[in-house]
């Protein structure tokens, strides 16, 4: 391998370094925070990245953009990821969108949206079901 | 009736008999008439099948494909035909023995007790006409997941702990083990059928198929080999008809009967006494029969002491296939006939005493004999037919077995039976003798001839029945012989 | 006029519940919605068993959208794996529609019945679609759409409990990172490549074994699908959107959505790369086949000691899972028609449990294993079903659970693979355990006092009935299940899949 600090091959995919350190970057924030809107918002800049990536793999050099123009020799981007990505961001925003209500409604029930809060008030309520069970096992006895 | 109508019929008669009960669960006389009705029409459709099988004919029946090449099939062969035999014969007597001590004994949810059962005696005839390896491995987990609730029937924490242990062991082992096995020949010789002869010879290496015959041996569970024998044991917390039919007959004698079965049309005797497979197995037969014993004799609980009895009589039949001679098999078929008499004649005299007395230790059966003679005589016969004494059926099968050894240069596991003969007289004539040569009187030091009585006539009569035709047995095992020989010369 | 719409049937059958779905809420009567709803998944029942039958010889179709000719148009093909894969979902979906209609009464509010109705039909499409297209990225769509309207429908369990809401959304998350590296997957194919079509990037991957590229993109479409097959360690979600879900949700999600899942997997891995290819072999031999039997094991053990029974059962499946992924890594025809002979059988088995599930929360109203003491006496047909499919599970002769365990230990042995067989049965030994421990609670118990319960209504016995009832009958008669299983096994691992194919419908736009 070539242990040369390789500029040409860094910068010539900048794209991709651009896309990584974003996706990282959300998937970071939906894996560490702890707050149902941020874990929302790191998944919408996971999702970016992803489009980012395809968008940009569209490109070609000196390409403008894909509209017919009746010249043959005409040389425009590939149209097909950007109409692709068109469908991921209306999904993307479908599960944003659904992600807040459910937000609202965790909300509204718990009266909280930090995850660490909901799961203690989720096993007190498994633990009262336990307890419930087992005076309703010794009442019967 | 056509042959395959008689066979379908002795396969529905039992689901029918279980369905009745089912559907029947508060009209006792009806439920349990019809019952008996159907275990007799059981009885006579197998005669039937018999008289059709001496008339040459062939019987199959194909019902269901299960995959291309392994259909859900039964035929007629002189192994399953004369378990068959035991069986629906037993079930009548039990049934009305059944009867008797469900009733005597005020217990409870007959109808599910029936009902299981009939469903038990289902499987049992499916295992008995099985044509090939799956449909008996469909009917064996059948008789398995049936018998449970029989073993369960009381519903006390140790009949449910029982049942735990009778349900885990039988069934582990016939998935782990037995499964495999069955899988395994198929993958082997690209077929299952039970066929003259055997179909792995020259499949497999000889290392190879000493460790298939360990997992067919370990396998089925219920020919309660050691050391997968805890369940029949803990199997005793059900009620005594259950232990009588179930686990001196229908159950154990599956168990053995499928090893008769594979050891003869899977391995092929000639097979398994050219390759040695089946050297480990003889002795760990031979140690079965022998530990067995001894731990029986230092049982205080009769059905205990019966179900350890019942594990060192089941390695006589296993030994017999692992002899790999043709006498040994012969004597193995005619072991599960005979034992199966004896031994549920024991078992139903156990009952008839619990009936009568409620009392289930042997220390406490001191004199009892007296108080109910009927029950005492019966017990004696059947023990020594257990212990092969002439003119009673298992004296031929234990020589038959003794043969097979000679054929089979075996002579230490002559000596084995032999042993094996003292053992059960040192554990199974003390009962007897107990119950009529000494002193009768309670713990308390009371006398209690005015007390007691012997057991209702429904709960004596079986047995008495039973024990008679131990007597007759003796005088027609030729014939059961001669009728068995087929199983081991086809081996073209 | 019949034979021409009939040749359209490939995309009628995803079609029909997608205009369904938004009938149903224009219609906003939940009666109307729940007819409109039953007729569009007979239909693609129908359609979907015609079309069976017309692929269970070997036979491949393809179907062109618009008569857009591939690979630019959209193709969905059609072979006998995916054929069996749309009955299964379109047969789940009839059963689980008229069960639904009784059993969300007591679980959801009755002004939202109509969208239940509309999202259940969203769902159905999503699996459809995902199961029939030929497009790759389109797999994505349709995949979205089912998991957000399955997001809806499990978060519709918090009227009974608001855990479903924290559920849906942790399902949510994990379903949306899982799709997301499904596409990153897809771009990364599509940049090698330069074509979407399975069946033109099937052959144009056959020779990009070395391209870096196209390993990761497959390392990415692995992982993101292992999201929504929940395989071992990826499996998060899954208990708790099955325990909190509707009982009806329960039951559909557990027979299909896994399913489709999988069979999304296995087509990938087989037919869109190459089989030939080192990496792909690594992976099956090296990550799921040990995964696998983690999960049979793990997954087991955990179900034993669950009390909410619906959580029980959710576990198991997670084990159950695992076979069929350890017959897919096995990499033999064989091992792949074990896969697929286990994904039908167990999801007539599991979707019959949840609806006898759901049948005893109706009546009692809580899912947990001591509060159904001695129900045997007083729901027999619902404690009966239980056991039939409790035995199933475990694999006892007779029922469906055999015949999968049979097939799939049969592939074991064929490769002589010893210890592979003796995880199968011992892990099947564990089912036993917590299968009894439900059987022991239902009949063995003394009753709870209140005799009030009754058995459960009819309309929520008759389709756990056909399910059980299915389960025994293929169970014995397994030469259907295992011949066409073997067939789609080989279309799968030879590349059937990939030949030359029948073409229905409209050819050849201009």
């Amino acid at each position: 391998m070539n242990m040369q600090f390789d500029v040409e091959f860094l910068l010539g995919h900048m794209n991709y370094w651009l896309f990584v350190v974003l996706m990282m970057t959300g998937l970071y924030i939906v894996v560490a925070r702890g707050n149902l809107l941020k874990k929302i918002v790191g998944l919408n800049i996971f999702q970016a990245a992803v489009f980012m990536l395809y968008i940009s793999m569209g490109k070609i050099s000196g390409g403008t953009a894909p509209i017919a123009t009746g010249n043959p020799d005409e040389i425009y981007s590939n149209p097909l990821p950007h109409v692709l990505i068109l469908t991921a961001i209306v999904v993307g925003i479908a599960t944003t969108s659904l992600g807040l209500a459910l937000i609202v409604r965790i909300n509204e029930s718990y009266g909280t949206i930090e995850e660490d809060e909901i799961l203690e008030l989720d096993r007190i309520k498994s633990d009262e079901e336990i307890e419930k069970l087992k005076t309703e096992a010794s009442n019967s006895k | 009736m056509t042959p395959e109508n008689l066979l379908i019929t002795a396969m529905v008669l039992p689901l029918l008999a279980c369905i009745a009960c089912v559907l029947l669960p508060k009209q006792d006389n009806l439920r349990d008439g019809l019952t008996l009705v159907a275990a007799i029409a059981l009885f006579v459709t197998v005669l039937a099948i018999l008289d059709a099988y001496n008339a040459g004919q062939v019987v199959e029946l194909n019902l269901w494909s299960f995959q291309p090449g392994i259909e859900l099939a039964f035929s007629i062969e002189p192994l399953g035909l004369v378990f068959a035999l035991v069986a629906s014969s037993l079930w009548i007597l039990t049934h009305i023995y059944g009867v008797g001590y469900m009733r005597g004994n005020k217990e409870i949810k007959h109808a599910r007790f029936f009902a299981c059962f009939a469903f038990a005696i289902f499987a049992t005839m499916g295992i008995a006409f099985s044509a090939n390896l799956l449909t008996l491995f469909l009917f064996y987990e059948f008789l398995t997941v049936s018998t449970y609730p029989l073993v369960a029937h009381k519903e006390t924490p140790e009949a449910k702990a029982g049942a735990r242990v009778y349900l885990g062991i039988l069934m582990s082992t016939s998935i782990v083990f037995l499964l495999t096995a069955i899988i395994w020949t198929f993958v082997l010789t690209g077929q299952m059928d039970f066929t003259a002869g055997g179909i792995l010879a020259g499949k497999i290496d000889d290392g190879m198929l000493a460790i298939l015959l360990a997992l067919f041996a370990f396998g089925i569970g219920k020919a309660a080999l050691m050391p997968f024998h805890r369940w029949l044991p803990a199997a005793m917390v059900a009620p005594t008809p259950v232990s009588a039919l179930l686990h001196a007959v229908a159950v154990v004698k599956a168990g053995v009967f499928s090893m008769l079965k594979i050891g003869v049309y899977i391995f092929g005797i000639d097979n398994l006494a050219a390759t040695g497979a089946s050297t480990w197995l003889m002795w760990l037969a031979a140690f079965s029969i022998l530990a067995a014993s001894i731990i029986a004799m230092q049982q205080d609980n009769l059905k205990r002491r019966l179900a350890y009895s019942t594990v060192s009589q089941l390695s006589y039949i296993t030994l017999g296939v692992a002899l790999a001679s043709s006498m040994g098999a012969i004597g193995g078929g005619m072991h599960i006939v005979t034992h199966a008499f004896g031994k549920i004649t024991l078992f139903m005299c156990a009952g008839a005493i619990y009936v009568a007395t409620h009392k289930t230790e042997i220390s406490q059966m001191r004199g009892l004999g007296r108080a109910m003679p009927f029950t005492f005589i019966a017990f004696g016969i059947g023990a020594l037919s257990i212990i092969g004494l002439p003119p009673l059926g298992g004296s031929w099968s234990k020589w038959l077995l003794m043969v097979g050894a000679a054929d089979a240069n075996q002579q230490i596991m002559i000596g084995v039976l032999m042993l094996s003969s003292m053992l059960n007289v040192a554990y199974l004539l003390p009962i007897f003798a107990r119950g009529f040569f000494l002193a009768q009187q309670d713990d308390d030091g009371a006398g209690w001839r005015e007390r007691l009585s012997e057991a209702p006539l429904l709960c004596v009569l079986p047995p008495c029945i039973t024990a008679l035709s131990c007597l007759v047995l003796f005088f027609y095992a030729g014939e059961i012989q001669a009728f068995l020989a087929p199983i081991v010369s086809g081996g073209s | 006029m019949m034979s021409s719409v009939l040749s359209h049937s490939p995309i009628l059958v995803v079609l029909l519940p997608l205009l369904a779905g938004p009938l149903c809420m224009l219609f906003g009567n939940r009666t109307i919605a729940y007819f409109v709803s039953i007729l569009a998944s007979l239909c693609s029942f129908l359609l979907s068993v015609y079309l069976l039958s017309l692929v269970s010889d070997g036979t491949v179709l393809s179907y062109h959208l618009g008569g857009w000719a591939p690979p630019l148009g959209i193709e969905y093909r059609v072979d006998a794996a995916n054929a069996l894969v749309l009955v299964i979902v379109s047969v789940i979906s009839i059963l689980t529609l008229p069960y639904a209609r009784k059993s969300i009464e007591g679980e959801i509010a009755e002004k939202h019945h109509t969208l239940f109705y509309a999202c259940f039909m969203m769902c159905f499409t999503g699996l459809m679609g995902v199961t029939i297209t030929g497009d790759a990225f389109n797999v994505f769509v349709f995949l979205e759409v089912s998991s957000l309207s399955t997001y809806v429908l499990v978060a519709l369990g918090a009227e009974k409990d608001r855990r479903a809401l924290s559920a849906a959304y942790d399902y949510l998350i994990l379903g949306t990172i899982g799709a997301t590296f499904f596409v990153i997957g897809l771009g990364l194919i599509y940049m090698a490549t330069g074509t979407l079509n399975m069946v033109d990037l099937a052959e144009r991957i056959t020779s990009l074994e070395n391209n870096r590229t196209v390993r990761s993109g497959f390392a990415f479409i692995v992982v993101g699908m292992g999201v929504k097959v929940a395989i071992f360690p990826l499996h998060r979600w899954l208990p708790g959107a099955y325990t909190y879900a509707p009982s009806a949700i329960s039951a559909f999600l557990a027979a299909t959505a896994t399913k489709v899942a999988i069979y999304v997997v296995m087509r990938f891995i087989f037919l869109v790369f190459s089989t030939k290819f080192g990496f792909e072999k690594d992976t099956l031999t090296f990550i799921f086949f040990p995964l696998a039997i983690v999960a049979m094991f793990a997954a087991s053990f955990t179900a034993v000691y669950q009390v909410n029974l619906k959580r029980l059962l959710a576990f198991s499946s997670v084990a159950q899972i695992g076979y069929m992924l350890l017959g897919i890594s096995l990499f033999t025809v064989t091992g792949l028609s074990a896969a697929m002979v286990h994904l039908f059988n167990h999801a007539l088995t599991k979707g019959a449990l949840f609806f006898a599930i759901g049948a005893i929360i109706y009546r009692i109203g809580s899912p947990m294993l001591p509060n159904m003491a001695g129900l045997g006496r007083k729901m027999p047909w619902t404690s009966a079903a239980i056991v039939i499919g409790g035995l199933s599970l475990i694999g006892v002769p007779g029922t469906v659970g055999f015949v999968s365990k049979w097939v799939l230990l049969k592939a074991a042995l064929e490769q002589n693979y010893w210890l592979v067989s003796l995880a199968i049965v011992l892990s099947s030994l564990i089912s036993i355990v917590y299968v009894w421990k439900i059987i022991e609670q239902l009949y063995l118990q003394p009753a709870k006092s209140d005799d009030a319960i009754t058995e459960a209504p009819l309309s929520l016995l008759i389709p756990t009935w056909i399910l059980i009832l299915g389960s025994v009958w293929f169970g014995v008669n397994a030469e259907f299940t295992v011949q066409v299983s073997t067939t789609a096994a080989e279309s799968l691992f030879h590349g059937k899949f990939l030949e030359p194919a029948t073409i229905m419908g409209l050819e050849g736009r201009p």
